[in-house]
């Protein structure tokens, strides 16, 4: 290969500019074309895909593929009309949007392949689909990079990632009337509703697989475009209007679901979402380790059990739900306190041991409160079991009702009443983020000391981050029960390979980004949907799970939604001094090493 | 004027003479056997600037530490405007102390604003309730909070940067912000733990012109620091701590003039001084070089010799 001279920065292969750009955008057509073709004669392979005119199952995936590699070519090209899709780079995302389309046309050709014994079961529409991706990413490959590199780059590696560098976001032309914005707000999270629905109903295994594959690059794509600070500024000037939006596509997932199949993993979801969120108060904001904190769920789930009026309860009552809740809330609040009180003394690595033992003696105690080894209040392993569904005057959680003639079964009621608790806990978390308490706990984490010094009784404020985290748990754990319908002392343990455990809920939160708002909805709806649709990795589960949690730190630390200060904190680079500036990307900076304060 | 340490001081060039703003009374501070701070007497009064100066090790940041609750004092007691003060330091600060650090200590991941935010922690009231449902209240406290901080912001002249995260300020402007951070807790008297270390003659001129502003407000402030010319631009009344104890207390002139404190920054022995001994002997292993090289050598070898 040539060697690129710096004066004409060129693509990996040598093409000329406009050749490339024509050969992407023909060659994102004729992808999106052939998923109009059968793909393989046999319908054994999930998603049958063996119709032509109609799209199905992975073909799905490559035909939005196909079309977004095509309107982001069609973009740089310059086509009038559609230069606002990419308001930062024009190349990278291009590139990044075929490589998508790519990774998701192959592997399902390659998971047909294997699955069905061989190439024989592939379609002639299936190798045009294989070799229209491949042309499309040939032609994206052949694009010139969005940034001049200041030096050349040496080995095709290097030039590769030159070529995936972010650019900075241009100035809006002419600012869009607000109903647009609005609209386009609206837009974005019902097309996000739409790739979650999508991604939560696709079958297990292979079809699941190429899904994350295309999520994982179509995403960048998108955040190499621009669009995501785009959507980002519009939400942030709107923000009301933004809360509304997305509270509306959650609430509306049950509606898109024909049965109760997977509004249970929605409603887990949102479940685990709600419990990551109140943790991020306690980590995330007030910069104290807990490693025990599914205890708190599982203290609101026990007291929802206990006051649930299941025939099992060692109490025998039946609250109402608002006094369950309440019940739930209250039982959290007090462990917290008194968990609290005498550790939170203690600093950093010492509380995260007394955290761990007590999430633990959680659990022990539990089983050990069976009858035999102490008093009967739990049933021990047997845990308590048969709690009966809720009923919110007269509304039955167990019966199905219709909504906008869409009937919702079991789950998808419980789905609804989650959202509700999840705004309740979003609500509560934004509000005391934003206030002198939040600041004080800001101030605690970053600097004890001074904070002490500027009149902060640090104490106090870290058992108040404790109690009101252990509440926000107690409240889901609340819900937990009766959507489980058992609360057993198994399900709430330090780590194990079904989400709501300690190290899981952790994980969320950092994954997702420590200290924010979507970041742990958005780790936690990962961290519950991957294991539950990859259970054909079994015992790889957990490997698979490290390893991506180890690649993931290693290279963006501050999470999948960074907080602005975190990103600061960890890619700091000179001109980062303006706030209102687009931050470099990560994937450009991570040699820059985080600078100790 | 000069006198003895064991003395409570005149009190000279008090501009007011109600209630001094802080009385330390014979405040000791020892660490095991070793003796940091050593019965030491001192009076703050109001729109006052006193200097504290003295070697390194003499105990000045550990004095300090003891007025401002973060250490408690094994002996004496510190108060404020006549009431003693309870050795917790965040109940100090509500008292009406407030004190910058020797190196800086930012909140390096929040923002300016929100630095001078937290420092009005203490005058504000409002809870997590009423965060949460975002009472009248807590609008106009946030308001008012905001408003004083802003207006804190355009006095150290850092108005225009309140949106930046503290770490990235130059070094001259971080210590300019936690000048601010600690004067939104509205006190009555600021503890100013070198706050030139490390600047540059503008700088300081700048910081000096600052103290002087705040003095203007009617805030005593009580300073640490090293640069000699700063502080006898500066201060009514200084106060030199030798090995924990003071030394002398007096005017600018009263200070300069005294033998005692030129012997115990040029490390020459003194009479009565604890670690005599010790201190001949390296006056007189070192005789031989030059004075100059002496200077900054001799105190290091006497700190910390106290019995």
């Amino acid at each position: 290969m040539t060697t690129t001279t710096a004066t004409t920065p060129r693509g990996l292969l040598p093409l000329p500019e406009r050749t490339a750009r024509l050969t992407t955008a023909a060659g994102a057509l004729a992808t999106t074309a052939t998923t109009g073709l059968s793909w393989t004669w046999s319908s054994d392979f999930p998603g049958d895909l063996t119709y032509y005119g109609s799209p199905a199952g992975l073909q799905i995936v490559t035909l939005t593929g196909g079309l977004l590699t095509l309107l982001l070519a069609a973009s740089a090209l310059g086509l009038r009309g559609l230069t606002w899709l990419t308001p930062a780079g024009r190349h990278a995302p291009t590139l990044l949007a075929a490589l998508a389309t790519f990774a998701a046309t192959w592997f399902t050709l390659g998971a047909i392949a294997v699955q069905l014994g061989g190439l024989v079961n592939l379609e002639p529409g299936g190798f045009a689909a294989g070799a229209a991706a491949l042309l499309t990413l040939l032609g994206a490959l052949a694009l010139p990079p969005d940034q001049p590199p200041t030096d050349p780059p040496g080995n095709p590696w290097q030039r590769f990632t030159a070529l995936l560098t972010a650019s900075p976001l241009r100035p809006r032309g002419r600012p869009l009337p607000t109903w647009a914005e609005i609209l386009t707000i609206a837009a974005a999270f019902a097309a996000g509703l739409i790739a979650f629905t999508y991604g939560i109903d696709t079958d297990d295994g292979a079809p699941f697989v190429g899904y994350l594959l295309f999520i994982a690059l179509a995403v960048p794509a998108l955040h190499r475009a621009g669009l995501i600070a785009r959507l980002t500024e519009l939400t942030h000037r709107h923000r009301g209007i933004a809360l509304t939006a997305a509270f509306l596509a959650a609430a509306s997932f049950p509606l898109t679901q024909d049965t109760d199949q997977y509004t249970i993993i929605g409603a887990n979801i949102l479940i685990f979402a709600t419990v990551a969120l109140g943790l991020n108060v306690v980590v995330g904001l007030a910069g104290l380790l807990d490693l025990g904190y599914v205890a708190f769920l599982g203290v609101g789930a026990y007291a929802a059990a206990l006051v649930s009026g299941s025939p099992e309860s060692a109490l025998g009552l039946h609250f109402p739900f608002w006094a369950a809740l309440l019940t739930g809330a209250a039982a959290s609040l007090v462990f917290g306190v008194l968990i609290g009180a005498p550790t939170l003394r203690l600093r950093g690595d010492y509380l995260a041991i007394v955290t761990l033992g007590f999430g633990e003696i959680f659990r022990i105690a539990m089983l050990n409160l069976n009858g035999t080894t102490g008093p009967d209040v739990t049933n021990g392993a047997m845990g308590i079991p048969n709690i009966p569904n809720l009923e919110i005057l007269g509304f039955n959680f167990g019966e199905t009702h219709d909504i906008l003639g869409i009937p919702i079964a079991t789950y998808g009621n419980y789905y609804l009443l989650m959202i509700l608790v999840t705004a309740l806990v979003v609500l509560v978390f934004r509000r005391a983020a934003a206030s002198r308490i939040g600041r004080a706990w800001i101030a605690i984490r970053e600097d004890e000391t001074a904070a002490v010094a500027m009149g902060i009784n640090s104490f106090r404020l870290r058992l108040l981050a404790f109690a009101l985290g252990a509440a926000l748990a107690g409240l889901a754990g609340t819900v937990h029960a009766h959507v489980v319908t058992t609360a057993t002392p198994e399900q709430f343990q330090f780590a194990g390979p079904q989400p709501p455990n300690s190290a899981f809920l952790l994980a969320a939160v950092i994954l997702g980004g420590m200290g924010t708002l979507s970041g742990p909805l958005v780790g936690a709806a990962l961290l519950f949907l991957i294991p539950a649709k990859l259970d054909f990795l079994q015992d790889y589960q957990l490997l698979l799970f490290g390893i991506a949690l180890v690649l993931l730190m290693r290279f963006r630390p501050e999470g999948l939604i960074p907080d602005r200060r975190k990103q600061l904190e960890f890619h700091e680079t000179g001109q980062l001094d303006v706030p209102d500036q687009r931050l470099p990307d990560p994937a450009a900076t991570t040699g820059v090493t985080k600078a100790k304060a | 004027m000069t006198t003895p340490p064991t003395l409570a001081p005149a009190t000279d060039n008090a501009p007011t003479d109600n209630d001094p703003v802080l009385r330390a009374d014979g405040v000791t501070m020892r660490f095991g056997g070793l003796t940091a701070v050593r019965g030491v007497d001192l009076t703050v009064h109001p729109r006052e600037i006193v200097g504290l100066i003295g070697p390194n090790g003499a105990g000045k940041t550990t004095f300090f530490n003891c007025l401002t609750g973060l250490y408690i004092p094994t002996e004496g007691t510190v108060s404020y405007k006549g009431t003693v003060l309870p050795p917790k330091p965040h109940l100090v600060t509500k008292a009406g102390i407030a004190r910058t650090f020797q190196n800086i200590r930012l909140f390096a991941n929040m923002t300016v604003l929100e630095n001078v935010l937290v420092g009005r922690h203490t005058r504000t009231k409002e809870g997590l309730w009423s965060a949460l449902l975002r009472s009248p209240g807590f609008k106009k406290a946030e308001r008012t909070s905001e408003e004083r901080a802003t207006e804190l912001l355009e006095f150290i002249g850092l108005a225009h940067k309140r949106d930046h995260l503290a770490r990235n300020l130059p070094y001259g402007e971080q210590r300019k912000l936690e000048i601010a951070r600690a004067l939104a807790s509205e006190p009555g008297l600021l503890l100013l733990d070198e706050p030139t270390a490390g600047m540059n003659p503008q700088e300081t001129r700048a910081t000096e012109e600052l103290v002087l502003a705040i003095r203007d407000k009617g805030i005593a402030v009580l300073v640490i620091e090293h640069d000699m010319r700063f502080i006898f631009n500066l201060c009514d009344r200084v106060a030199v701590l030798v090995q924990g104890e003071k030394l002398v207390e007096g005017t600018s002139d009263t200070v300069q003039a005294d033998e005692r404190v030129v012997a115990a920054y040029l490390g020459e022995p003194f009479e009565g001084a604890p670690g005599e001994a010790e201190a001949a002997e390296v006056a007189a292993a070192e005789a031989a070089a030059d004075t100059a090289a002496d200077a900054p050598s001799t105190p290091g070898t006497t700190k910390g010799e106290a019995p």
